[in-house]
């Protein structure tokens, strides 16, 4: 029988604040434990929380580049909650009026194991609630740090619309790219700034109904997620053919062993016991306000990518890998601004700076050459100033002194030769010094030549301009032959 | 409201509270003796009134992003039932978190 897998996400992702949700402590990742908490999220009786400005305009934000919509009117409910690392016993989220509703996220292209045909995965709701501390499990006990309580988190909850683990790994790519590119988190998920839970079953194809589903919690990497997917998908495949009994689990991930294991099961819903949140105001969003803020909004990644296509001709994979990050693609458009060929620049991006980057564990802010100076190095090859050969010796030695690449030819004397009487000169040590290529090329094999003009190259140290060095190799030779 | 609309025993395990059987029976008593009093609001005529979750109008009570005082750690832990490490509330072992 063949089967289906039907996949919802829930997506926590920290807005990246100056402080808390609902108290001045400062929102900061790695400071000395239980040393950013105040009465007020730590509970003590009597306090008042009052929501971050911020935090809700970034999650009207994030919304708004989710293209979701942003209903008028939004409240705070409470959440009962008993584990140690919410010292309140509530957590204030919202329940059935959130910040943001019906909204969809592109995915496409290539993914982890496989390529994806263009298609939307649809975003239920994204509410703005507060996280938890930190817990430290010791053994005997549990050691709790309470910075992170109160932190503003949003939760993104996607429709149960993806169907394989490739999906997945797409949509939280792209959640993680918006979010960055919106600058409303930082995403880091080994900080815990991005945390997932997948919602899976598994179904015959052609059932309608969802059977009983499973939840993955504790998935610290995209990569965990796409793999706990496809390890649950066979789980539950084998169940079904074995007419085993579905119970709603939540399941934890094992990354030493690659599998899931039975956390608990779950809680119903009503257990949460949610009512409106008695300390805070309803908030009232007004068109204008939305508007306001959507003028503020960046330029999505879908958008780019396709910009990139339809307006500088790039291949679609290009584009896709140039938009991965905002600030490679900001570098890109750079480049591309000082005139040089879009795809050109392209090219030497993803062959030759990344992989630059890579080896010297560097970001692209870090990068030691600057956009106009790759451009500056297209157009000393478009001039043919140098060639392609040399232009890879110099762009390495950009990359190391961060020097312009004008200063570089100078300095090191790589100006391509194109003076035809220095170029007879390395034609004729080419011929006196390879007889038998010679002798083969008199004799017919024109793919001599392409062995002579590299022997012509390496007499020049590769400053001949390869093309005259063709020229004149074909004319001294026709005067031998 | 009707009696079966609220379960004491229920309602205590998710309050993480012990009660003996014959609390249990006294609270059930008490409890629904309250709610049929708060019942007689099922009596009046919300004709035209809109549902809301506050009874003031008040709306967008919002603070600006910016940092204030925080409390010093030894406040805090003097309030936790233990320390561990120096810097942590020490509570009993718990395994796995709703987050």
């Amino acid at each position: 029988m063949e089967y289906e897998a039907i996949i919802g996400l829930e997506v926590h992702v920290q807005a990246n604040t100056a402080t808390k949700m609902f108290c001045a402590c400062p929102n900061n990742f790695g400071s000395e434990p239980n040393t950013n908490v105040c009465p007020i999220c730590l509970g003590y009786p009597g306090v008042l929380p009052t929501p971050n400005r911020e935090a809700i305009n970034k999650t009207v934000l994030a919304g708004l580049m989710l293209n979701c919509e942003i209903p008028e009117f939004s409240k705070f409910d409470r959440k009962a909650y008993w584990y140690p690392d919410m010292p309140k016993n509530y957590q204030i989220t919202q329940y059935d009026l959130p910040f943001c509703i019906d909204g969809k996220v592109l995915v496409e292209g290539k993914a982890l194991t496989g390529e994806l045909e263009p298609k939307y995965i649809g975003i239920t709701r994204i509410h703005l609630e507060e996280d938890v501390g930190k817990s430290t499990h010791a053994g005997t006990y549990t050691g709790v740090d309470y910075n992170r309580a109160g932190v503003p988190l949003m939760e993104i909850v996607s429709e149960p619309d993806m169907r394989t683990a490739d999906e997945a790994w797409a949509y939280l790519t792209a959640l993680r790219q918006t979010m960055q590119y919106a600058g409303v988190g930082n995403c880091d998920m080994e900080k815990g700034q991005m945390r997932c839970d997948v919602n899976i079953s598994v179904r015959p194809v052609g059932q309608k109904e969802f059977n009983t589903k499973t939840e993955i919690k504790n998935l610290n990497s995209i990569k965990s997620v796409h793999a706990s997917i496809d390890y649950e998908i066979e789980r539950q495949i084998e169940m079904l053919e074995n007419n085993e009994e579905f119970k709603q689990q939540t399941r934890g991930w094992n990354e030493a062993s690659q599998e899931t294991y039975v956390m608990r099961e779950k809680e119903d819903a009503h257990d949460y016991r949610y009512f409106p949140e008695p300390d805070l105001m309803p908030v009232v969003l007004t068109a204008d306000k939305v508007a306001e803020i959507k003028e503020k909004m960046p330029e999505t990644p879908a958008a780019k990518r396709a910009r990139f296509v339809e307006e500088l001709g790039l291949p679609a994979y290009d584009a896709q890998v140039l938009c991965l990050e905002k600030a490679t693609a900001d570098w890109y458009e750079t480049a591309v601004a000082t005139g040089a060929d879009p795809k050109k620049v392209s090219n030497w991006i993803m062959t030759e700076l990344l992989r630059e980057l890579s080896d010297a564990g560097l970001s692209i802010n870090e990068c030691p050459i600057t956009p106009e100076n790759l451009g500056e190095l297209l157009g000393l090859i478009d001039k043919k100033v140098i060639n392609g050969r040399i232009a890879k010796e110099v762009f390495a030695e950009m990359f190391k002194t961060g020097d312009a690449p004008g200063k570089i030819v100078k300095d090191k004397g790589l100006e391509q030769v194109t003076d035809t009487s220095a170029i007879s000169e390395f034609v004729i040590q080419a011929i006196d010094n390879n007889e038998k290529a010679v002798g083969e090329y008199l004799a017919g094999k024109e793919t001599a030549l392409n062995f002579l003009v590299g022997q012509v190259m390496r007499f020049s140290r590769g400053k001949a301009n390869p093309n005259l060095a063709q020229e004149a190799l074909k004319e001294e030779l026709a005067k031998r032959g | 409201m009707s009696e079966s609309d609220i379960q004491v025993a229920h309602i205590a395990k998710l309050a993480r509270l012990q009660l003996t059987p014959e609390e249990e029976a006294e609270f059930q008593t008490e409890i629904e003796a309250i709610l049929s009093y708060v019942d007689k609001l099922q009596n009046l005529n919300v004709d035209g009134v809109e549902p809301t979750a506050h009874a003031t109008q008040i709306t967008n009570v919002i603070r600006d992003d910016v940092s204030g005082k925080t409390q010093d750690r030894e406040k805090t832990l003097a309030n936790a039932p233990d320390v561990a490490d120096e810097v942590l509330l020490k509570v009993p072992a718990v395994l796995g978190g709703a987050h």
